[in-house]
This record gives C-alpha cells, structure tokens and sequence, in this order.
C-alpha cells in the first residue's frame, strides 16, 4: 500500500460542522459599493473560480461541501491610501486579524499598519460560513493573497497610464508606485483618490511565493495588541447602546424540561422590569443586573422533567444506542482483510479507550446585545458563524435575512464552542418585548450548563503485529466521539474504521480538533502498547510503520529536540511519543512526567511538540497556538470531565470544573517545521491532539500504569 | 436601601448611584463605563475581574460597591500614567502573552500588584500568586515571561 499523505484531507466530513450554509447570492452592485466608499478602488474576488484552483477539487468529498457564495471577500483602497479588507470572518483569539493582514501587506508592499480588516459583519463583508475546521489559513488567506495582486497590478496600470511610464518599468514599494530609472512616484492613495473602479479578480494574479516573503512568514506581532493590554478593546458584553437594559433567562431546572407555569407577577411590578414568557423560553429585561437578577428570581414556575442518563451510564448507553450506519460521518472503511492480517500476527491486542464530556469553558462567556430599530434587527454577539447566527435570527423572528445584522466583535475565544447564537436570540426576543436594546450576559454556571460539549465517546482498537514490529491488523471504532482523524496514520495493509453515531444523553458540538484528539488519544496509546508488546522503542516502532515523509519528518523533529532514547531520565519519570495529522497539519509530541515518589503526584515536566504547517504565516503566533493548545490539551487529558446526572450538570463552576491553571502549564519547546514550498494549512486546532496520547505514554513509562479513559487523572493526578 | 453615591476610580472622585450590595464590577462596567475589568465566573475563581483596592488585588466580581467605597479603586484602565504604558502591559505585548486576551486585564492587574510587593519574584513565586487567574487559551508561560520580562525592565528604573 502506498503512503498516505495527509489522510485527513480526505477524511469524512466532520458531521459536527456541517451545517448546511444559506444559498446566498450576493449582488452588490458597483453603485452600492460606491454609496459605501465614495470612490477608490474596489477589488472582488469571485470565489469558485479561485478555490477551485486552490483546492484541485478534491479536498472535500459529497455534494453538500460546495461552498454556495460567489464572493470571498473584498478591497478597498481609497484616497487616503487605507486599505480595508472585508472578510466574514471572525476573530476568536487566533490572531487570523494578523496573519490576513500580514498576506495582504505582503501582495500589497505595505506596511501591516495600514491594513484594515473589517471582519464578522454581516452588513459588510461577504457570506462566509463560519470560522472552523482550520479554514481560514488555507482558504481565506490564499484568497486575499489573490485579492491583494490584483488590487496591486491595478495600480500598477493606473500608474503607468498617469506616468505615461510601461508597467513593467514600475516597482511597488511602501504605499507608492514608483519608477526607479527617473525617481518619480504616486502614492496609493492619489491613484485611487477619484478612482470608482469594480475590479474583479476572475484570473489567477500572480502571488508572492513564500520564499520571497518579507510580511507574511514573520513575527508580527498581535495587531491592536495595545487596546487589549489597555483593556480598550470592546468585546460583546463591553458593549453599551442608548438606553439600554440588562437581561437575564429563566432556566429550566434540567435539560429536557417542559414549562407548566408561571407566575410572573411580582417580576412585572418590579419597576422598569419587562418579563417575557414566549413558550418554555421566561426572561426578563430590567434596568440592571441586579434588578434583573432578582425580578428572575421572584417568578414562579413549576416544569415538567423527565428521567434521563447520568454519567455513570454513558459509555454503556453510547454502545447501546449506537448505529453501525456510520452516520454523516463516518461509516466503515476497510481495505485487506482483518482475518489474513490477524493470522499474520505474533501478537495480537484488543482495547477500549473512553472520552468524557468537556466543556469550553471560553473566558468570555456567551454574550449578546441587540437592538431592534424600525423592524431591523442589530446584534453585536461573539460567535465562529456571524451569518449563521444572522439566519437563526431571521428564522426565530420571521424577518427577512437583510433585516438582520450581526457584528461580531474580537471575541473571548471559542475554541469550537461559539457555533450557534442562542444568547443573540434570546437577547433579541427580551429587545424585541422592552422596545430597548438589551445586553445578556451567560453566567459561568449558564455556559457550563446550556452551551454544548465536546462529545463522549467509546473508542475500541484491535490489531495485530508481527514480533519484528510490523503492524498487520488494524481495527478502531469510534462511538459517538467522531470520525476526524479515525483513520491511522501508519501504513498497514488490513484495516476497518468505523464510525458509529450513538443518541448523546448531553447536547454536543464542535471542539477544536473534534474528535481527532480522542482518536489520537485512543491509536496512540494503543500503537505504544503494541510496541511494547514487541518489545521496540515507541519512536522505532512508530518509524517503521509509517512511510509518510511529513510526518517522519516531524517525528524525528521533535524526538531529536527532546532527546528521545539519548537523555537519561531521573528516577520516577517517564517519557512518551505521539504523531499525528489532522486540518492538513502534521505534529509529534514528547513529553517527560516525573512521579512524586512520596505522594504519587503526576507532574508533567516538559513537552516537545514539533508542527508541520506548510509556510509558517507567523511563527511566534504559531508557537503560541502550539502551547496554548498543549495546555488547553492537558485539561482533557488529565482532569476535565462533565459530570452530570438527571438532566444537570455536576459542575458547571469553575471551583468543580478544573480547567489548566500556572502550575499546571509545563516547561514547553515547539519546534516549527517550515515548509516554504507547501502552502500554508490551519493551526488553531491541531496542535491540541498530540498532548494526551504523549502524557499518557509517559505515565505508563514511569509506572507501567496505562491508562484508557480521559481525562487520565480525575482524581487529583494520582495515577 | 444604602446608597453609594461616589467612588475613587483610578485617582478621581466619581459620582454614582448604585445600591451598595451591587458587584464592584458592575458598577465599573455598567454605570462607569469601565469595562476593561472583565467578567468571568462570578465566584473569584478566574481572575478576569481583578482590580487593585488600596493597591491590593481584590476580585470585583466578590466585592460589593459598598466594601469599596472608602477606598482606593484601581482599573486596568488606570494602569497607564500620562500616555505610558505600565511596563508589565509593555512586557505583555513584548512577550505576545495573550491569544484572545480577555483575561488580560486581570492578569496585568495580578502581575502588576505582585510586582509592587516582591519586585523580583522566582518562578515559582509568580507561579503561586497569579494561580487564581485563568487564560483558558493556555498562554501561561508567556506571561511568567511577561512578568519576569517587566521585573526586569522596572529594577533598571525605566518603569
């Protein structure tokens, strides 16, 4: 069999974020660009044409993926020279306001400064689908890469019609062009100053190739970083319009609760308190959050619940109503044949790794405020799919979509978790009641509790392997957590993977990386006990089953770094391996754990991760991702864990919620592998999937304890 | 009800008129329009609401306007003197210590009020101090970096 490269690039659609997008056909016409701008110039970009040559067409299977919209984003130069980039988009922490200014300086011979990115605006920008699945490097930053040539070579022509000077004798640098043989320039801002050129970029503009870089390929720093260390940055709940009031919702008092009644009088004659009950949805808007707090708490309502699973039950129930369809997806994969592959084995092996619930726990919590005026909706919210949130808006109100407009401001993370728009709906229903703009605010105990989770998940691997390390058979079925990344990575000739959706007792969702952290967590820590069962060093073992030259290359990357087989551990530690691909990134992890010889602590003492993401946009931002996402990793795979029990949450606090703290954050070494003549693929994500396989790896090296379930350690890191 | 009618926010006298058992946060962000404190858990667990009262870190999401009252209220906001940035915030955007930054505020404001009572603390002073705050994007070792890096900066007398 031959490699496979980047398997996840054709893996099954991620079932989670496949939510069908609107068919939206933009037709801005060139009048109403103008109305917008006065004049400059305005370069679109129309997508399909661009993509396709960007993707091969071949990067997402099924029908449903085609993206619907004509235009990707848009730009405009005008007179002042500023140029503002439209992009729907949406900053979460990621610091894509950066890397996107970065490309668009880059094509542009600008300095970043004087880029402008207006993002998330579904009055402003083009459709876009929501920030997820790592698409933003690949797709929006090749296409404003695009966007910004085009806009350049139109410069470039209109200087050399105002200088009477051939195109080819003209240098863009700094703002201007300039003709270097007789000194004589303009700036960006005079070509386009009475300009009210449309350009559309339907040919394929030469871009700057990644060796050449000078912009994009560097350390630029957080754009706007002062206003966020000033604490002048606006996120959704700073956010403060005329008159407005606080809200707050009624909670049922578990999931799945039906309302029976209320009694919302004393609420009602609480001044300046408007109290909405609209179905099983009661809340109420007051002048503020103390008012507000107490008119919530002076209604009366009695429900109707019901019996439901608890945590205890879970991994019996997601077994018990699982489906061997496969779901959207996954379904079965089989090349070779299990039995030949079993009977070709000296040694063959059979275990069960499980996955709880987690949860976002995103520092901003979900938050929206809204304001209708004159039958037109505004909701400034934090959400991953501003024109999502637009469509449930107009469905929940029955407006038309063009009446509802959402502004996503830079937000307090996702991580995944920012999806859907339920505060923005609730905001605007408690708006619409108060004839006032109205801001809610989700409590911690609300994000903890109403939000969704990453999925729980039963994950059980077979397989086989010949005493000289060769692995022979290969089976792995994912209940209920996902099919990202259930493939393995390793090249072996007999294999099934099967996907099987199973009814979730907790509402779930997206995560970052979905479900390709527990596939990793579950193929490699059984591709370390199959190394052990032969008796090889993990990093051979994992060598000699894997052809792909990516992700040896960030194997060895990241064992060299660490000093895998060559360090002497102290007595007590431990070390473990992970490799792994998903999002079209490749990474390794090592890490080092040291066993308090007392207390039979667990202590994660270092961590190498190697990463792999084509041409690196900006390294020190991706160095960061790589160990946030390991720290944010160490919480679901130590001691991040949902409980719940008929229909509640446990602890939806962070007192009984543990999330990553100081201490927890260990010593980390990320090693960039940058590949200038790959393009450039998403990295907000994936390096979260290595960390736990690594750690628990390294656990069962120092104490020969190997652990299946995350998270690894509930109860206080004691193995 | 008792009323709080005036409070000392960043070195001025301002006037409110808020019921004392409201949140000092609340009252920072809604009446003030100071929202550069943040909310986070309501239960002083995370940090993001941490201001100094009488230069001591308090969690305004726990202290009541009342509490606060007769003291010395110190924002984010106020960090800043003539035009200059503190040199922790400094060292924040020299270190990239922040991903989405909402946590940002009150890990300056944390860092800041260890650096005033131990202006050259070990790692593992910084580690014990600042664990009541959490960055949920994970960029811990930026900021020990940030706060080593500022440290630094202001034993020079530069800060």
């Amino acid at each position: 069999m031959t490699a496979q490269v980047v398997p996840d690039f054709n893996v099954e659609p991620e079932r989670y974020e496949l939510r069908a997008a609107p068919v939206y056909h933009f037709d801005l016409a060139r009048r109403d660009f103008f109305k917008v701008f006065g004049s400059g110039i305005v370069v679109l970009l129309l997508l399909e044409e661009v993509t396709a040559q960007e993707s091969g067409g071949g990067r997402r299977r099924g029908g449903g993926q085609r993206r619907p919209q004509e235009l990707g984003a848009w730009l405009h130069i005008g007179k002042d020279g500023v140029v503002t980039v439209f992009t729907g988009k949406a900053e979460v922490g990621q610091n894509i306001r950066t890397s996107l200014s970065q490309v668009v300086a880059e094509e542009l011979r600008v300095p970043v400064v004087s880029i402008r990115l207006t993002m998330g605006d579904t009055e402003l920008t083009p459709f876009d689908a929501g920030t997820f699945g790592s698409r933003t490097t690949p797709d929006m930053a090749a296409q404003l890469r695009k966007i910004s040539a085009a806009a350049r070579e139109a410069l470039v022509g209109l200087a050399s019609e105002q200088l009477k000077i051939e195109r080819s004798q003209l240098v863009v640098e700094s703002g201007r062009v300039t003709h270097p043989g007789s000194n004589r320039s303009v700036a960006f801002g005079e070509l386009a100053g009475d300009q009210k050129l449309l350009k559309t970029v339907a040919d394929n503009p030469a871009t700057t190739p990644a060796v050449d870089w000078k912009i994009a390929g560097t350390s630029v720093p957080k754009v706007s970083g002062r206003d966020f260390v000033t604490g002048g940055h606006k996120y959704t709940p700073d956010i403060k319009r005329p008159g407005m009031l606080h809200g707050k919702v009624l909670r049922p008092p578990a999931f799945g609760s039906t309302l029976t009644s209320a009694d919302t009088g004393t609420a009602e004659a609480m001044p300046g308190v408007v109290v909405v009950r609209d179905g099983d949805f009661v809340g109420v808007a007051a002048p503020d959050e103390q008012i507000a707090e107490r008119a919530v708490a002076a209604i009366r309502t009695e429900w109707k619940t019901s019996p439901q699973t608890s945590d205890k039950e879970l991994f019996d129930e997601l077994k018990k109503t699982s489906s061997t369809s496969g779901g959207r997806g996954g379904g079965g994969n089989q090349t070779g044949s299990m039995e030949e592959g079993l009977a070709a084995a000296d040694h063959k092996l059979r275990q069960t790794y499980t996955i709880a619930y987690i949860a976002h726990a995103p520092l901003e919590p979900r938050a929206a405020v809204a304001e209708w005026k004159d039958d037109k909706l505004t909701v400034w919210t934090g959400t991953q799919r501003p024109f999502g949130v637009r469509g449930d808006l107009a469905q929940a109100f029955r407006v038309p979509e063009e009446r509802v407009r959402v502004i996503v401001p830079d937000t307090g993370s996702g991580y995944g978790g920012k999806h859907t728009g339920e505060a923005a709906v609730e905001a605007a229903r408690l708006a619409k009641a108060a004839g006032k703009p109205v801001k809610l605010v989700w409590t911690r105990e609300e994000e903890f509790t109403w939000a969704y989770f990453r999925p729980a998940g039963v994950i059980e691997a077979s397989g086989g392997v010949r005493a000289d390390g060769t692995i022979t058979a290969w089976e792995f079925h994912n209940y209920n957590s996902g099919g990202s990344a259930i493939r393995p990575l390793y090249d072996i000739p007999n294999q099934k993977v099967e996907f099987h959706s199973a009814r979730s007792p907790l509402r779930q969702g997206s995560y970052r990386a979905l479900a390709a952290t527990a596939n990793h967590f579950a193929r490699e820590s059984y591709v370390d006990e199959l190394a052990h069962a032969v008796k090889m060093d993990p990093l051979e073992f994992r060598l000699k089953n894997l052809k792909d030259a990516r992700l040896r290359a960030v194997l060895e990357a990241a064992a060299s770094t660490f000093g895998w087989g060559k360090t002497k551990l102290p007595s007590g530690h431990g070390a473990g391996i992970a490799v792994g691909s998903e999002k079209g990134s490749c990474l390794a992890t090592c890490a080092e754990v040291g066993v308090d010889p007392a207390g039979g602590k667990i202590r994660i003492v270092r961590v190498v991760q190697a990463f792999e993401c084509g041409a690196i946009l900006n390294p020190d931002h991706l160095k960061n991702q790589n160990e946030g996402a390991i720290v944010m990793g160490l919480g679901g795979a130590l001691f991040e864990a949902i409980r719940f029990e008929n229909g509640k949450i446990l602890n939806p606090q962070f007192s009984r919620y543990r999330v990553p703290r100081f201490a927890d954050a260990p010593r980390i070494e990320i090693v960039l592998l940058d590949r200038k003549d790959s393009p450039s693929t998403g990295a907000g994500e994936t390096p979260i999937v290595g960390i736990a396989p690594a750690v628990g790896n390294a656990i069962f090296d120092a104490t020969g304890v190997r652990l299946r379930s995350l998270p690894m350690l509930p109860n206080g890191l004691k193995v | 009800m008792a009323k709080v009618t005036e409070l000392h926010v960043n070195g001025k006298a301002l006037r409110v008129d808020a019921d004392s058992e409201r949140t000092l946060l609340s009252v920072l962000r809604d009446d003030l329009d100071l929202t550069g404190t943040k909310y986070g858990c309501g239960e002083g667990q995370c940090g993001a609401c941490t201001v100094w009262l009488n230069g001591f870190p308090a969690r305004s999401c726990h202290t009541s306007v009342g509490d606060a009252a007769q003291k010395k209220i110190t924002t984010i906001e106020g960090l800043e003197q003539d035009g200059r940035l503190h040199p922790l915030q400094e060292a924040f955007l020299d270190a990239g210590a922040m991903q989405c930054a909402y946590c940002t505020s009150g890990m300056i404001m944390s860092g800041a009020a260890l650096l005033r009572r131990n202006p050259n603390p070990s790692e593992e002073e910084i580690v014990h101090f600042m664990e009541g705050n959490i960055c949920r994007c994970g960029t811990y070792r930026r900021i020990i970096m940030a706060i080593q890096g500022a440290a630094k900066v202001m034993k020079g007398g530069t800060g």
